[in-house]
């Protein structure tokens, strides 16, 4: 058996009934349809990778958000919670909302106003093809790399909740989504992606209701908590954050709010272009920047379906779950517990719904990965190293067949996958080195007129380079020398290092890029136009009411995030 | 969303799937109230409440954005 199924266990945990099965095929039957509708609408190449840019804020929201929301997130997350306590939500508050609301209002002007197609396209503008083709092959193979680990995921958790067959759920699921999105292209990904979004909330939404009931509401659940794991504090965010010692993760506030808030965080959502090509869709410039904002009050909501599940689970399952590591025949490891929870309260119907949900959510992070892939190897390596000067036709014929090689790539990366012990820390520690630096470089590129071009590229190598050196330090090397240096503490769990190590390889992105900068000859200003904020004129919306400005609604956001901080302290 | 390429809605797929499924966790709930499953808190019979919950949302969404209004 492989490491990863073994995370789960051994016996199938719930049986489909009829109507549950009918609720499975309906959404493949729907998607299908949705995805051969599209095709008649993705003739030209910014039809295919920016949907025409034409969605609406509200789209362009959803989608952002949901592009975020998959399965690999769901179960991960509700089993950090039964793990970690309500600290797993500062993933969802202090780790994405300011830095959406930071997207929308500081940054998307830029990406919007240049007409880039993606992020390394950008890079291209700024700084040149270094920047740009060291971004976009790293990207290129990470978004394979996560639809190989989405599909892989799906069909371990169909594997181990259904007894499905694990090759007939990564073949179906790879047809099934290289079906639709070579059909429509990002059209087709956004409208699974806001589908994906409603299925996740109205299929998960029960649990904590029905969960709440159970418990006799919040301080019922507490308490329960409390005589389940006496001594343990699960349900405060920041009080245990004053020491490394006081909490299971063995980070502090410093790590939490520069490594995660500050740096991750900010290169996560502000970078990665899975998440910010979907804004590039929106139909105006107020649309674009209003999409993340919109996106950051649903992403505040997000740990009621999935942290609270977690919660509920210590409160109220018969069972101790355990870490995967440790997992033997008859018990259940954390990542089990929203499967376990959805068991617990769901009967025919209400199940087919919730495994419709997660099945969804992994076929529009397989989907997300694929159309970004199509995006940055079409625009970002092929055209500019390749082929200059095909039609336009071609690029977008380029596009439908990347989107199936990248799948096909991606099934044998899912095989792979099978191979390896603990892939998915592996994967969040990968994506960890290349987002965090770039956060670096496009900030600077942005907002200092004076970055060079050599600047740019060797800055975002360099914080690269030291971030992977840092992983094999602390995972690899020697863990008991290394991770109290650069995680500042012996007891630095994997999350907590994580953060460290984003933290260090932006520092050393920004100290490189400063340096060279000083002794580099800087671009002439009429190159930057458009491209730097103090050469750029952003447009304002002073005619439109104040409910209709994104300031407003990110202040708003702000708010609420620091009252959600305050209740949960 | 669709003001170039006429393309219906987003909405009008989400209310079809939120329609289909609320009819079939509602008829499923109904049929299940003599016989509830073996759930925690089943007395509560949520599929019927969350079935016509989809029903009336899903309905709503294809009414307000079914294609010939766009």
């Amino acid at each position: 058996m492989s490491p990863l199924l073994a995370m789960f266990v051994a016996e199938r945990l719930v049986k489909l009934s009829g109507v549950d099965l009918a609720i499975i095929a309906f959404y493949f039957l729907l998607v299908l349809v949705i995805g051969f509708y599209l095709k008649k609408f993705a003739n030209t190449g910014e039809d295919f990778f920016l949907a025409g840019r034409e969605m609406t804020a509200w789209v362009a929201g959803l989608a952002f958000v949901s592009a975020n929301l998959g399965s690999l997130e769901l179960l991960g997350w509700a089993g950090s919670a039964y793990q970690y306590g309500i600290m797993a939500a500062h993933w969802y508050w202090v780790g994405a909302i300011p830095a959406m609301v930071f997207l929308g209002l500081v940054m998307m002007p830029f990406y919007y106003i240049s007409k880039t197609h993606s992020v390394p396209g950008y890079l291209k503008l700024r700084y040149g093809t270094e920047a740009a083709g060291l971004s976009a092959i790293t990207f290129a193979v990470m978004t394979i790399l996560m639809s190989g680990v989405n599909m892989y995921a799906m069909a371990v958790v169909m594997k181990v909740v259904l007894g499905w067959d694990i090759n007939f759920s990564i073949w179906v699921s790879s047809l099934t989504v290289g079906v639709y999105v070579a059909a429509g292209g990002l059209f087709s990904a956004i409208f699974n992606e806001v589908l994906q979004f409603f299925l996740i909330w109205f299929g998960a939404l029960l649990i904590p209701i029905l969960g709440l009931i159970e418990t006799h509401g919040w301080a019922g659940m507490v308490a329960r908590i409390q005589q389940n794991f006496p001594g343990q504090d699960f349900t405060h965010m920041w009080a245990p954050m004053g020491s490394f010692a006081n909490n299971p993760m063995g980070i502090n506030w410093i790590g939490i709010v520069f490594g995660l808030g500050a740096v991750q965080s900010m290169g996560y959502w502000t970078t990665d272009f899975l998440v910010v090509q979907r804004v590039l869709s929106a139909r105006d410039i107020r649309s674009a920047k209003l999409a993340p904002i919109i996106g950051s009050f649903f992403k505040m909501a997000v740990p009621l379906i999935v942290i609270l599940p977690g919660l509920l689970g210590l409160a109220v399952l018969p069972m101790h779950l355990v870490p995967a590591s440790d997992l033997q025949a008859g018990q259940h490891s954390y990542n089990e517990v929203l499967p376990l929870m959805l068991a617990r309260y769901c009967g025919p119907g209400l199940l087919g719904l919730g495994i419709t949900a997660l099945v969804a959510g992994f076929m529009a992070g397989m989907a997300g990965n694929v159309s970004a892939f199509a995006t940055v190897w079409t625009y970002d390596i092929y055209r500019p190293y390749l082929n200059k000067t095909a039609p336009d036709k071609h690029y977008v014929s380029m596009g439908r067949w990347c989107t199936i090689i990248g799948l096909i790539i991606s099934i044998g990366t899912a095989y792979l996958v099978m191979g390896f012990a603990s892939i998915m820390d592996y994967v969040q520690a990968l994506f960890g080195f290349f987002i965090a630096p770039l956060f670096g470089t496009v900030l600077l590129g942005m907002l200092w007129k004076r970055v060079t071009r050599w600047a740019g590229f060797l800055g975002l190598l360099a914080g690269t380079l030291s971030s992977l050196t840092m992983f094999l330090l602390m995972h690899k090397i020697d863990p008991d020398k290394w991770v109290p240096i650069f995680a500042r503490s012996p007891l630095a769990k994997g999350l907590a290092q994580d953060m460290y190590q984003s933290l260090w390889a932006c520092v050393t992105c920004v100290v490189v890029t400063v340096l060279v900068t000083l002794v580099t000859k800087p671009k002439p200003d009429q190159e930057l136009v458009g491209l730097v904020y103090s050469l750029t004129p952003i447009a304002h919306e002073e005619h439109a009411s104040i409910f209709h400005k994104p300031a407003f609604w990110g202040a708003v956001a702000m708010v609420l995030f620091v009252v959600l901080q305050i209740i949960f302290w | 969303m669709s003001e170039k390429h006429h393309i219906i809605p987003v909405w009008f797929f989400v209310g079809v799937l939120l329609f289909v499924y609320g009819i079939l966790i509602f008829i499923s709930g109904i049929a299940e109230l003599s016989h509830p499953p073996d759930t925690v808190l089943s007395n509560l019979h949520a599929p019927v409440w969350w079935g016509a919950l989809l029903i009336v949302l899903g309905g709503a969404y294809c009414l307000i954005f079914r294609p010939k209004n766009t």
